[in-house]
């Protein structure tokens, strides 16, 4: 099936999307993502994103545009327009791209995988978290929830829809896991936004909607200035949505109280509205944390079951945590328990 | 001086040859660069045979009631994964 295997095609789009901005290239290639969400794959200083199949191509490209507004917080896109899988980056301005017809051999009209290309910018080094950008991160998140939410408006950010595909997939999966129960009771306790059962409440700022620190790189590389990649959940919503997950991680006993207080601090020293300026932050956080913690508890149970394993002390622990949760309803901030 | 945080005046006490400042206050402690190690190390010669538990300056940040259970204000518990980055935790920091 192409529309399941896009990564010859991708690869050879990037390349000659490479090839056709630089002129000369040093040819190098790798594979950056394969997974049944999104295939990233970088050519020298290019990297094209097959984004999921059966993504909504004009909500996709509202995020892209939104993206493509903030370049001091979004990576820029190389070009403004979604590509259907295979064809070649538009000409200059006014002339018509060299190839717009895609590949005969993947007419796939059902599912055309729309691909996106993007600048090489250097990621957070996985072997060396303890460097993680915290403060950057942070800085990034605010100024991107202080602006102003464009017109035409993107769709509304996926955090919500994530969490609730993870319940989903839990319970596809693996519903008879003994931590399922806990998960599934304190996903019970959640109000129904956080579900995806519901609109957001509030205003809606503009809001990442998957943050971790994959999605964070420097651009120009190796030192250029932090940047946030990855549209596909941007949108309107709960801001602290997006400092749920470092929150989550805390509350989980994961993350180190010195790493959380310097995230939370940058974000507050850049007047970031997701929580007040000052005091306790939890009934701002609470919501989006559990909700946060309940999907990571969910993925945990799933790839534990896929792979035959039991889970690791870093996934009980957000189990764990899950059991606590279902005895103490939400804090006040985040509407009625459903 | 004035205390950061809640603006009181601080006095000075002498702790065992440290010189360290209290809020009169919040009861805060604010602590000169060195002074911590220097209690450390005191409370290390006190009590040799328990090993002493992570210094910790100020305490930690607001959690919420479902929390894990850290070291100082919640009491006991198996404290954080932290220190030792688990590769599990190095895991979960970069997926979705």
């Amino acid at each position: 099936m192409t529309a399941d295997a896009p990564l010859p095609e991708l690869a050879a789009q990037a390349t000659r999307a490479a090839h056709e901005i630089a002129g000369h290239c040093p040819c190098t290639a790798a594979v950056l993502a394969d997974r049944p969400d999104a295939t990233v794959v970088r050519h020298a200083g290019v990297v094209a994103k097959a984004h999921a199949p059966g993504t909504d191509p004009a909500a996709l490209a509202l995020r892209l545009a939104t993206a493509a507004a903030l370049p001091g917080v979004f990576l820029p896109p190389l070009t403004r327009t979604l590509l259907p899988l295979g064809a070649l980056i538009p000409g200059p301005r006014g002339t018509p791209a060299r190839n717009t017809a895609p590949d005969p051999t993947h007419r796939d009209s059902r599912h055309p995988r729309q691909v996106t290309l993007w600048p090489h910018g250097a990621p957070v080094d996985p072997e060396a978290p303890d460097s993680a950008p915290w403060e950057a991160a942070a800085v990034l998140l605010a100024r991107l929830h202080r602006s102003p939410v464009p017109s035409p408006a993107p769709p509304p950010m996926r955090g919500p829809a994530k969490a609730a595909r993870a319940l989903a997939r839990l319970r596809a999966t693996a519903p008879g896991h003994p931590a399922a129960r806990p998960v599934e009771r304190a996903w019970s306790t959640l109000p129904a936004w956080a579900c995806d059962e519901a609109p957001m409440p509030g205003e809606g700022a503009l809001c990442h909607g998957d943050l971790h620190l994959g999605q964070l790189v420097r651009h120009p590389a190796p030192d250029g200035p932090w940047l946030l990649i990855d549209v596909d959940d941007l949108g309107t919503g709960v801001p602290a949505w997006d400092l749920a997950r470092p929150a989550a991680w805390y509350a989980c006993g994961l993350l180190p109280p010195d790493e959380w207080t310097r995230f939370l601090t940058a974000y507050r020293a850049a007047a970031g509205p997701a929580v007040p300026a000052d005091g306790d932050p939890w009934p701002a956080l609470d919501v989006p944390a559990r909700a946060l913690t309940v999907q990571t508890a969910a993925l945990a149970i799933v790839r534990a079951t896929r792979d035959g394993r039991p889970l690791d002390e870093i996934e009980q622990a957000v189990v764990d945590a899950c059991d606590r949760m279902s005895g103490l309803p939400p804090e006040l901030d985040g509407g009625p328990a459903k | 001086m004035q205390c950061p945080k809640c603006h009181a005046p601080m006095h000075t006490y002498n702790r065992n040859g440290v010189q360290i400042e209290q809020c009169s206050g919040c009861r805060g402690i604010f602590l000169d660069y060195g002074e911590l190690e220097a209690l450390t190390r005191l409370e290390s010669q006190w009590s040799q045979p328990v090993p002493p538990p992570a210094p910790q300056a100020y305490p930690a940040p607001p959690a919420p009631a479902w929390g894990a259970p850290h070291g100082g204000h919640h009491g006991g518990g198996h404290g954080h994964y932290g220190h030792h980055r688990h590769k599990s935790f190095g895991h979960m920091l970069f997926s979705s």
